[in-house]
């Protein structure tokens, strides 16, 4: 007695094909070569990386900051729409808080490569937190991204159980696995109050976690006394571009999974054109807050802001600097505000220039500050070497293989919030929508008429 | 309590580079390749850096030795996570390199570039192996160090005045590259002392401290003539 939701979301589950062992294989080599490069650099330090003196912060940070702001596309947006109980949701939060989850790990990894020693990392919890170090930036962001690892964890854990139950009842591999997962659901009512109560607290808590996550990165540059780092705009013009580039990734992963599982019932153009507004929204945003932080920096005319600002408009990090405004401004702009060209693929190509769009931006934050430091006498230089591309490769890969052996393991759509949706919403959304019009419930004589509209 | 500071006559600097030698020697800094130079890489507690300046007819070349001022106020110290760079209790400010998870916030919160970042684990030609300093810890790959106006020689200054029972105030101690400084442009003492040389020094109209707008309060003063072009 398979019903067809069940059919379709669980068959990514249920059958897998040699194409996907093959596309495994690859991404573990991929990561391998992540690990030989870390292997390496353990060995010998990190003067095998193309870092220096002053440059030195390099990739590695550069990729932290990167990855920690693709972790704003999933459990923010999520959190968001459910609370705004926007009912095109239901389809796609799944694969929007997974990323968020593993995203989050890279990000906090690219740290722990950066450390010139790694095995001292506990010191942070030993000697910083234990003895109350609580001026070091770098200790807000140990407890701001604890606090959204597991925020986003139970974010994403939740909504899961009834699914996993799902699979419990109908899958016959894993049952092992599905049945410690599940907590014993059974989807009785008791049960399923308290799993509502549970989601809408943590969509709410989890909203400010992740703004405060973006701010203390942000931070990590502007408490220092840097050239174009100190700068009272970068807590909420990181936590812009991290949800810019998150939505941008969200809509790439989705266009992903609705071609190779087949989702296209699930994942519909209206999503993109949804995610599409909404990322034309923070092109605009962004644009703004780089507008306003660009040109208070020229204006103020200070002779280290503008040794930076040269550089990256007109000097080495130039091409970097204007690829970014073209990828990150022009191209999604163009595309996502004409609604002809915003499209699956029109939004597909416009996230995918978002997503190299901020890279691109993050890495002109972190180095040609350190390039041009306050005595201008010690001028750096910075280029990347094979070690840092290979653990670049290596995380990128590492998250892949994560997000499709997740897919693999659980419905990356949630199978009970698109039947609860199809089930209770239309009726709940039409008697919502009385409250909106005027005259006693919304002048509308009955359910009957609504429905027969 | 003694504030420890150094005054540089600029104008008797002849960029010899003998502080920068002492220093290394003194302190077991680490030698580098030519090509890790090169790249950056060297590590020097005491650099002297070229300063172009304009001139009526052209540019001029000047010197300026550059170490850790050790601020009264050091921006480093605020970002490390783990208290691995603090200010001691002499108001020098230094590193204690077994606690360093080597993340490099500090070297990039300074203005003055004056940190370091060991890139390797460090290396000495045989012969001078034997010839390292016994009272300065050798630090390993991965951590950062810097000038600590040679504090070893502070705590062995006054571990000699307590045995031979002088007063503790009144002691024997000048960092390695003031100690050598063949033109006599370097000065080491107490600034709170009104009356001593570095005191007397810092008052005077050629003096100025590098950055001195960021409100660090450098330890570390320079003295330069002051030019009226007209």
């Amino acid at each position: 007695m398979k019903d067809r939701d069940e059919e379709i979301l669980l068959s990514p589950i249920v059958r897998t094909g040699k194409k996907f062992y093959l596309f495994i294989f690859f991404l573990a080599v991929l990561v391998f070569i992540g690990y030989f490069g870390w292997a390496y650099q353990l060995k010998y330090g990190l003067g095998v990386t193309g870092l220096n003196r002053p440059v030195f912060w390099g990739l590695y940070i550069t990729n932290f900051v990167f990855f920690i702001g693709i972790s704003h596309s999933g459990t923010l947006i999520s959190a968001i729409l459910r609370i705004s109980k926007s009912e095109w949701r239901r389809a796609i939060t799944r694969s929007a808080e997974v990323i968020t989850v593993i995203v989050l790990y890279i990000g906090t990894f690219n740290i722990i490569l950066d450390l010139g020693r790694p095995d001292r990392a506990w010191n942070v919890i030993k000697n910083g937190v234990f003895e109350g170090r609580i001026y070091s930036p770098l200790l807000w962001d140990v407890f701001a991204i604890a606090t959204y690892i597991i925020a986003s964890t139970v974010y994403l854990y939740l909504p899961l159980i009834p699914d996993i139950a799902i699979m419990r009842d109908r899958i016959s591999k894993r049952k092992w696995f599905y049945r410690i997962l599940s907590l014993g659901w059974n989807g009785n009512d008791k049960q399923k109050r308290r799993l509502e109560v549970a989601i809408s607290i943590m969509a709410v808590l989890v909203i400010p976690i992740a703004v405060s996550v973006h701010t203390v990165v942000s931070w990590v540059f502007a408490m220092t006394i840097q050239p174009m780092w100190h700068s009272t705009i970068f807590g909420p013009y990181f936590v812009v571009g991290a949800i810019f580039s998150g939505i941008a990734a969200i809509i790439i992963a989705m266009a992903i999974l609705r071609k190779v599982y087949h989702l296209e019932e699930y994942i519909k153009a209206i999503h993109f054109n949804n995610l599409g507004i909404l990322l034309l929204v923070m092109v605009l945003l962004w644009f703004y807050f780089t507008f306003a932080e660009y040109l208070t920096t020229f204006y103020g005319n200070e002779p280290m802001e503008m040794a930076v600002f040269y550089s990256r408009l007109i000097g080495k990090y130039a091409p970097y600097f204007w690829i970014m405004v073209i990828s990150n401004f022009i191209v999604p702009f163009i595309i996502l505000s004409n609604k002809k060209t915003r499209t699956i693929s029109g939004t597909v190509i416009a996230s995918i220039s978002v997503v190299l769009g901020m890279w691109l931006e993050r890495f002109t934050i972190v180095v040609p500050t350190l390039v041009n430091p306050r005595l201008p006498y010690e001028q750096g230089i910075y280029i990347p070497t094979w070690v840092e591309l290979f653990l670049m490769i290596g995380c990128f890969a590492w998250f892949i293989l994560f997000y499709v052996i997740f897919s693999k393991l659980f419905p990356i759509v949630s199978i009970w919030e698109v039947k609860e949706g199809r089930e209770k919403m239309l009726e709940e959304a039409g008697e919502r929508m009385k409250d909106y019009l005027p005259g006693p419930s919304g002048g509308v004589k009955s359910k009957k008429d609504l429905m027969q509209k | 309590m003694t504030r420890w500071g150094m005054v540089i006559d600029l104008d008797r600097c002849t960029a010899c580079g003998a502080c920068v030698v002492a220093c290394k020697i003194e302190n077991n800094v680490p030698f580098s390749s030519p090509d890790e130079a090169s790249k950056g890489r060297a590590i020097s507690w005491m650099e002297i850096i070229s300063v172009k300046e304009k001139e009526s007819n052209g540019f001029k070349i000047s010197f300026l030795p550059r170490l850790c001022f050790h601020c009264e106020n050091p921006p480093c110290i605020r970002v490390c996570p783990v208290g691995a760079t603090y200010k001691n209790k002499e108001g020098l400010v230094t590193q204690i390199y077994p606690r360093c998870i080597g993340c490099r916030y500090c070297a990039n919160a300074c203005p003055y570039t004056a940190k370091y970042f060991n890139w390797y684990e460090p290396e000495w030609p045989e012969d001078m192996k034997k010839s390292l300093n016994p009272d300065v810890s050798i630090r390993t790959k991965g951590v950062i160090e810097k000038c600590t106006f040679c504090y070893h020689r502070l705590v062995k200054a006054k571990e000699k005045a307590r045995v031979e029972n002088k007063d503790l105030n009144n002691i024997e101690y000048v960092p390695a590259c003031v100690e050598i400084c063949p033109s006599n442009a370097m000065y080491f003492g107490d600034l709170d002392d009104p009356l001593s040389e570095v005191a007397i020094l810092s008052r005077s109209e050629r003096a100025f401290r590098l950055l001195e707008e960021l409100g660090t309060e450098p330890k570390v003063i320079y003295l330069k003539e002051i030019k009226n072009e007209r």
